[in-house]
């Protein structure tokens, strides 16, 4: 997997960024630096998407390489595939979450196959952006959390960053990847700021690395994206509670870091996984088999999972009580004290 | 004054005259399947393209009855059959230049082959050993799609990006009637005139998508007539006419390469085998409408017109003949040796680097091979 180098650092320019401009800025350094990356999908041009993530491309690099398509998403990731199959990098954005399901086929039976078709004549570099997950008071169609979806379907990454850093590194490791990327942004942290230094980003970890967020004792909460925030104030406000909990922050879905999760698990005992998306059939089932199949021995409680409820996304209006927030994972972490009530 | 006060003296300005972007009229298709073979057209034909196409007609034709006699034998798993569809399938070969792409459906084996692909690694998909039995890169053939209509934007993309580089490459991509239902077929004739792509899409009419006739399919006057829509002109050629197929692909191609766009051309034609061998197509039509179109026939329709102007002698039907004959015997041979095949190839190209996950399973079943083949050892003794 590809590494991109760091900068070297200038700590005189870090000032706070947030997270779609550290976005803009990965796309914008990732044709700068390698010509055959090419931006595409709606709106993407002069406005610079709705969420102002491609600002400035089109104008920088000109339309052929940051190109406003027809509005179609099958057609867009189509295009991609053959402009791939020509050598080019493209950035496909679809523009939210559930408006990425008319290309589905196209990513299951083309993008994510087309490798394995070719017995690796063929690579896919395709990073398909996916602004996923709710909390912005978004209408109907506005707030899926889809990364079940892709998880299940071989031959795609699937990547979700929950900090300003990782949004540059693994969006620029994603377009450097040779194989597509699912590149999942929180859309409720766009406008989530951090002190940043854009001319000396921070170095990339290849995909598939978890991270330490916050290390305890007690518990390990495991999440991405969108709940990492949460799951940091729940750890805070657990601390009230007598809990010192872990927080693991997965970044990457597929592949899956087993390791450094076992690793968290073992030294705690006792695990939570949260996420938005639905839990039956969703990613905690997956990650909860997994921990039980490689800690069974040093669990103290079984896996528990935080999830979205069962429910095709609520109103805007309803969504506070779907989101998992921090007195839904605390009410978890006391559950996590199963010797006591059993 | 409110605004309901205003209503009577409120005249709007009229809007800007409306400007059609493009003139329908050139765009729109022929009334009848254009013909060259029979009519006073031909004579403008070379007598050696003539020549040259019905060779491959008839290495076409043996090519299909070879593979479809392999299914019986049990060496592919199926094979659509493109016999009575054999000029469609030569002239979208032939209508490439070497650094053009072909973009075929499971049905266009036939089209890969003519364009010069081993006839054995066109139909690995189809004998069940590998997906896709070629490089495509070398080839310059995409992988056969099975999903319908998928691939066309694959070939509007790769154009696109070819013209990008300042590539001259033209892209064809080939489509059942059935496929032109499909959303992606749409997304692709839009997405290809609105970038003035340089590709050609191929529709061939056989009449069926399995068991469904083209009328339940569209109300559209024809295929062809979709492109005026997308702002492309559509051709409507009979694809049974091998000369007609050469110069109305040929077009198309030559108009893309220089730089006039997309073209949409639907060729008339029949499927004179049932969709596969799975398909019992006594079901859904009669007979005597085969027999119709046996009078048709690509390569019978050629033969008449070199007949009458003495163009076929013994030696180009023996040439054609034997060549035929010897590719379906290598073809055969080659056929039913066991391919041999690696498991472990089971995850060796589903990511650049394998997953921590892959390499654990791929451990596993490498396991498993060794006691398998340590018990066939045990046996053997
Ligand atoms: C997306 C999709 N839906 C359904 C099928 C199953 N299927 C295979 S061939 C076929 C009929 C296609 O007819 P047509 O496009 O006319 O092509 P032909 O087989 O006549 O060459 C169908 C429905 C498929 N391959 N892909």
């Amino acid at each position: 997997m590809t590494t991109v180098a760091a900068k070297p650092v200038t700590p005189s320019a870090t000032k706070p960024a947030t997270m779609a401009q550290a976005l803009g800025r990965a796309l914008r350094d990732s044709m700068a630096d390698d010509p055959s990356v090419h931006v595409l999908g709606e709106d993407v041009g002069a406005l610079g998407g709705v969420f102002r993530v491609t600002d400035g491309l089109a104008e920088e690099f000109g339309e052929d390489r940051c190109t406003d398509t027809p509005l179609a998403e099958a057609g867009i990731l189509g295009t991609a595939v053959g402009m791939a199959m020509y050598g080019l990098r493209p950035v496909v954005e679809m523009q939210f979450d559930a408006f990425a399901y008319p290309a589905f086929e196209q990513l299951l039976s083309h993008v994510a196959k087309m490798r394995n078709r070719t017995r690796g004549a063929m690579p896919m570099p395709i990073t398909v952006r996916v602004p996923y997950g709710g909390g912005i008071g978004g209408v109907e169609h506005h707030s899926d959390s889809s990364e079940a979806y892709y998880m299940a379907t071989p031959g795609l990454h699937v990547v979700t960053p929950a900090t300003v850093a990782d949004a540059y590194g693994l969006l620029r490791a994603s377009i450097a990847s040779d194989d597509p990327v699912v590149f999942l942004e929180p859309k409720r942290l766009y406008w989530s700021k951090a002190d940043w230094n854009p001319a000396a980003p921070t170095a990339v970890e290849p995909i598939g690395r978890a991270v330490v967020r916050r290390t305890g004792r007690s518990a390990t909460l495991i999440t991405y994206g969108p709940s990492v925030p949460v799951c940091m104030e729940a750890a805070e406000a657990a601390r009230a509670e007598g809990w010192d909990l872990e927080v693991v922050d997965l970044r990457s879905l597929v592949p899956f870091d087993d390791e450094t999760v076992a690793a968290s698990v073992r030294r705690t005992g006792r695990a939570v996984v949260v996420h938005e998306s639905g839990g039956f059939g969703g990613p905690g089932g997956e990650i909860a088999a997994r921990i039980t199949e490689r800690c069974f021995h040093h669990l103290e409680a079984p896996v528990l999972r935080v999830a979205g409820f069962d429910i095709p996304y609520p109103p805007p209006m309803l969504e506070k009580h779907h989101l998992p927030g921090v007195d839904r994972i605390l009410d978890a972490v006391a559950r996590l004290q199963w010797e006591a009530e059993s | 004054m409110t605004v309901m006060e205003q209503r009577g003296a409120y005249r709007p300005t009229p809007p800007p005259a409306w400007q059609p972007r493009t003139d329908p009229a050139p765009l729109l298709p022929d009334a009848e399947p254009y013909r060259v073979l029979g009519t006073d057209a031909v004579e403008k034909v070379d007598p050696g393209l003539l020549r040259r196409l019905y060779a491959e007609l008839v290495r076409g034709r043996r090519y299909n009855t070879q593979a479809t006699a392999l299914t019986k034998q049990g060496r592919l798993a199926v094979y659509p059959s493109s016999t009575g569809q054999e000029a469609c399938e030569v002239a979208a070969a032939f209508a490439l230049q070497e650094r053009d792409w072909l973009f075929p459906s499971y049905r266009d084996t036939l089209a890969a082959v003519a364009r010069g692909l081993d006839p054995l690694s066109a139909l690995t998909l189809l004998r069940g050993d590998w997906h896709t039995g070629y490089d495509p890169r070398e080839a310059r053939i995409a992988p056969l799609s099975t999903p319908l209509a998928t691939q066309l934007p694959h070939a509007v993309g790769l154009a696109h990006a070819a013209r990008l580089k300042g590539d001259d490459v033209v892209a064809l991509a080939m489509v059942g009637d059935g496929g032109t239902s499909e959303g992606d077929f749409h997304e692709a004739l839009n997405f290809a005139a609105v970038w003035q792509a340089p590709v050609v899409f191929l529709v061939q009419n056989n009449g069926f998508a399995i068991s469904v006739p083209l009328a339940k399919q569209t109300a559209a006057p024809s295929l062809a007539h979709k492109a005026v829509g997308y702002g492309m002109p559509g051709r409507l050629v009979d694809g049974n006419d091998a000369a007609a197929m050469h110069e109305v692909l040929g077009e198309a191609v030559a108009r893309a390469r220089a730089g006039g766009g997309p073209t949409l051309v639907e060729a008339v034609t029949y499927r004179m085998e049932a969709h596969t061998n799975a398909d019992d197509a006594t079901r859904y039509r009669h007979d005597s409408e085969v027999a119709a179109w046996r009078d048709h026939d690509p390569i019978l329709l050629l033969e008449r017109e070199l007949t009458e102007r003495g163009l076929l002698d013994e030696d180009l039907k023996r040439q054609a003949g034997d060549d035929a004959e010897a590719m379906a015997a290598d073809l055969r041979e080659r056929m039913n040796q066991d391919p041999q095949l690696d498991p472990m190839d089971l995850f060796t190209h589903v990511y650049a680097e394998q997953t921590s996950q892959l390499r654990e399973q791929a451990a596993q079943l490498r396991a498993e091979l060794e006691v398998a083949s340590e018990e066939a050892e045990e046996e053997a003794r």
